[in-house]
């Protein structure tokens, strides 16, 4: 029979282990605390570190002084008071150019401000200045603005404006904007994600349900697991050798007629997107459909479903919540990723907006990039915003996935 | 029907069942009679569930396991390559141990099996009928377009039952249906399975002895052997088995005095 023995402490020997014991707990919950402390540092650090330059004291100044044109303030212009100014001083060519790209009546007045700044003003920024400069130094800024530029303007200027979300890229930091960057970036996730969610999805289902489990099966769902992790660029490779070369009168658009294209195109590095993401999506889907109750199945089977029926009426819509997540970490992969893309050959300038998969395209990390290797320090201002819209579209682009997912779930 | 003087719904000729080189249930010959509750007894580990599910081919589900020995259905080998496990399926539903509806409303949960097998008649007849087979028509049928997990384990329990009805099986396999369930289930469950005996042919796996006494005509004993591959040990009249066993394992075993 169970003997009480004398070889567990009683009374203070009891106590003081207890104490010993909660010693220890309290500290490993003080390495726990810190390291969500170091965490949130981190981060907060990111985002200022973002903030700070796209935010700050600018100090320009304008080639051709602005009463040359009018006795109006620039800010205070009217797009018709601007239009009237830009028709009667730019050149009779230039003008037309312009009215040919966009009828100029029909351009909105900040476009408008733009060309009059960049045609007829010439603006030229002198030095701009962090943030935290701006707002801890401010007088100094403007002693020192005054004694280097007597000419210039300084200002606090944002640097992400509404005009830089909708401007195309420009080589002049005042007036870049991200659309094109933007533009390329959706089509290249959108293709990346139509491509890799249903061959993942599909892989997954079949080494799930199908397969037999066997040395093969093993094999493949061990280099899986490892494709996952390969660096980014070797997929740059594969892609510039199979997509953009291989594949070219298929990726250029060629086959279908157009001649103008080659297989650099925004189809060639969102299929190196999608191959890219594939593993993720399959490991993730393949949770998915493993978390799916075999008594599910069984049920299914049970009244007479076929393998696929069950697949198709069961498992699919229970494992389609994870499934979702995953292409959601795909889908931040797919953005945020630049290797593969300077590998396939993105443009680094172009101010044509992506209009089809066989577009040359630029996407925003390739701007940032670019923009951070200027040494014009106010295109680092730029790169800053860049950085912002990005973040803000992962935000989006996850939140939009993650509230999908959740309909889904509720479903059940 | 083919055999139509065969009072035997389905038989098994020297069945053995194996997990890989285990050899869980070895040469059980039986012969399920039409129309009749059947119970399976035994102690656990014994190899019922695996017994029960060859009978619809849900074994083959489970990788490495192998049949060997045969099951005939009105003359024909189940386990023979001309025949397909979808079909086996759908003469012989199954309810699990555990209450598993789909995460459905409880119209889809009838519906489904019905709709994939080719259902061509009035569905929300057919719906009806299988709920008050199953006796849970009363209690659910203001709610039917409700999830089918917002009822209660007994309720679940008897909508699998129902599920199982819907495609018009012709033999009913059950292991431990009541084993998660409160009393007063359970003697519905048992009462529900004197109802279907008049349509269906019902195999019933239980730990329950008064159960099987109370609802069954014919029990199989299983046991293990000294390899520990169960084997059926006495198969007879309910009433033999639980008052003249021949065997004296089986006398312990439903006396309580087993183990
Ligand atoms: N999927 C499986 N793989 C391998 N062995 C199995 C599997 N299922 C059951 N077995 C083995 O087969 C034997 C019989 O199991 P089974 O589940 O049929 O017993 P049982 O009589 O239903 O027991 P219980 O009354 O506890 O449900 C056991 O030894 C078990 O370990
Ligand atoms: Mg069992």
């Amino acid at each position: 029979m169970n003997q009480k023995t004398d070889s567990f402490p009683e009374g203070s020997d009891f106590y003081s282990a207890l104490k010993k014991r909660y010693r220890v707990a309290s500290i490993w919950q003080i390495l726990f605390l810190s390291a969500l402390f170091v965490a949130m540092i981190s981060l907060t650090a990111l985002l200022y570190n973002v903030m700070d330059g796209a935010f700050g004291y600018i100090a320009y100044e304008y080639k051709n002084d602005p009463s040359e044109f009018t006795f109006t303030p620039v800010n205070e212009l009217s797009k018709e008071e601007l239009l009237t100014i830009l028709q009667n001083n730019l050149s009779a060519g230039a003008y037309k150019k312009l009215d040919a790209e966009q009828a100029m009546p029909t351009r909105s007045q900040a476009d408008l401000m733009n060309l009059f700044l960049e045609r007829l003003l010439q603006i030229d920024t002198k030095q701009t200045w962090s943030m935290t400069e701006s707002i801890l130094q401010g007088n100094e800024i403007r002693q020192e603005a005054k004694t280097n530029y007597p000419e210039a303007r300084i200002e606090f200027r944002s640097w992400l404006t509404p005009q830089f979300l909708v401007s195309s890229l420009s080589s002049r930091a005042e007036f870049a904007g991200v659309r094109t960057a933007v533009l390329g970036s959706l089509w290249l996730v959108g293709i990346a994600i139509a491509f890799a969610l249903p061959i993942g999805t599909g892989a997954a289902i079949y080494l799930q349900e199908y397969a037999p489990k066997n040395w093969f099966t093993a094999i493949i769902q061990t280099n899986l697991n490892n494709l996952a992790g390969v660096p980014s660029i070797v997929y740059g490779m594969l892609g510039l050798a199979v997509f953009v070369r291989l594949l070219e009168p298929f990726t250029s658009g060629g086959i279908f007629g157009l001649t103008d294209a080659n297989g650099r195109t925004v189809l060639s590095a969102g299929l190196t997107m999608g191959i890219l993401v594939l593993p993720l999506i399959i490991i993730n889907a393949q949770e998915a459909i493993k978390a799916v109750p075999d008594s599910l199945r069984q049920a299914s089977f049970g009244v007479g479903a076929t393998r696929w029926q069950t697949v198709w009426y069961h498992v699919l819509p229970n494992a389609l919540p994870g499934i979702l997540t995953g292409s959601i970490l795909a889908l931040s992969r797919a953005l945020g990723e630049t290797a593969p893309l300077i590998v396939v050959g993105a443009s680094t300038f172009i101010s044509v907006d992506p209009d089809g998969p066989f577009s040359k395209f630029t996407a925003l990390p390739i701007q940032i990039y670019q923009w951070t290797t200027r040494a014009q320090s106010e295109f680092h201002a730029v790169a800053a915003s860049g950085i912002i819209v990005l973040l803000v579209l992962l935000l989006t682009l996850n939140a939009s996935a993650i509230l999908l997912r959740n309909r889904f779930q509720r479903k059940l | 029907m083919e055999n139509n003087n065969n009072h035997y719904s389905i038989e098994t000729k020297d069945l053995s069942i194996h997990y890989g080189r285990f050899t869980a249930v070895r040469n059980v010959n039986l012969k399920v009679e039409k129309q009749k509750i059947t119970a399976i007894i035994g102690p656990s580990g014994c190899g019922k569930s695996t017994l029960l599910r060859a009978f619809n081919r849900m074994n083959d589900f489970v990788s490495g396991s192998s049949v060997t020995g045969e099951i005939f259905l009105h003359g024909r080998n189940l386990y023979s390559k001309h025949v397909d496990p979808v079909e086996v399926r759908r003469k012989i539903g199954m309810v699990f141990q555990k209450p598993n509806p789909f995460p459905k409303s409880i119209y889809e949960n009838i519906a489904w099996g019905a709709r994939i097998n080719g259902f061509k008649g009035k569905v929300d007849e057919l719906v009806e009928n299988s709920l008050r087979s199953a006796a849970l028509w009363d209690e659910v049928k203001d709610k039917l377009q409700e999830s089918a997990y917002a009822l209660s384990g007994g309720q679940q329990q008897r909508l699998c039952i129902a599920r199982a009805i819907a495609v018009q099986p012709e033999i009913i396999l059950m292991d431990e249906p009541a084993s998660a369930l409160d009393p007063i289930s359970t003697l519905r469950v048992e009462e529900l399975l004197q109802e279907l005996k008049k349509n269906y042919t019902i195999l019933i796996v239980t730990h329950n002895m008064q159960q099987a006494a109370r609802a069954s005509d014919f029990t199989a004993m299983m046991m293990i052997d000294d390899q520990r591959a169960g084997g059926v040990i006495e198969f007879d009249d309910t009433k033999k088995i639980f008052t003249r066993p021949t065997d004296k394992r089986t006398e312990d075993y439903v006396t309580g005095r087993f183990g």
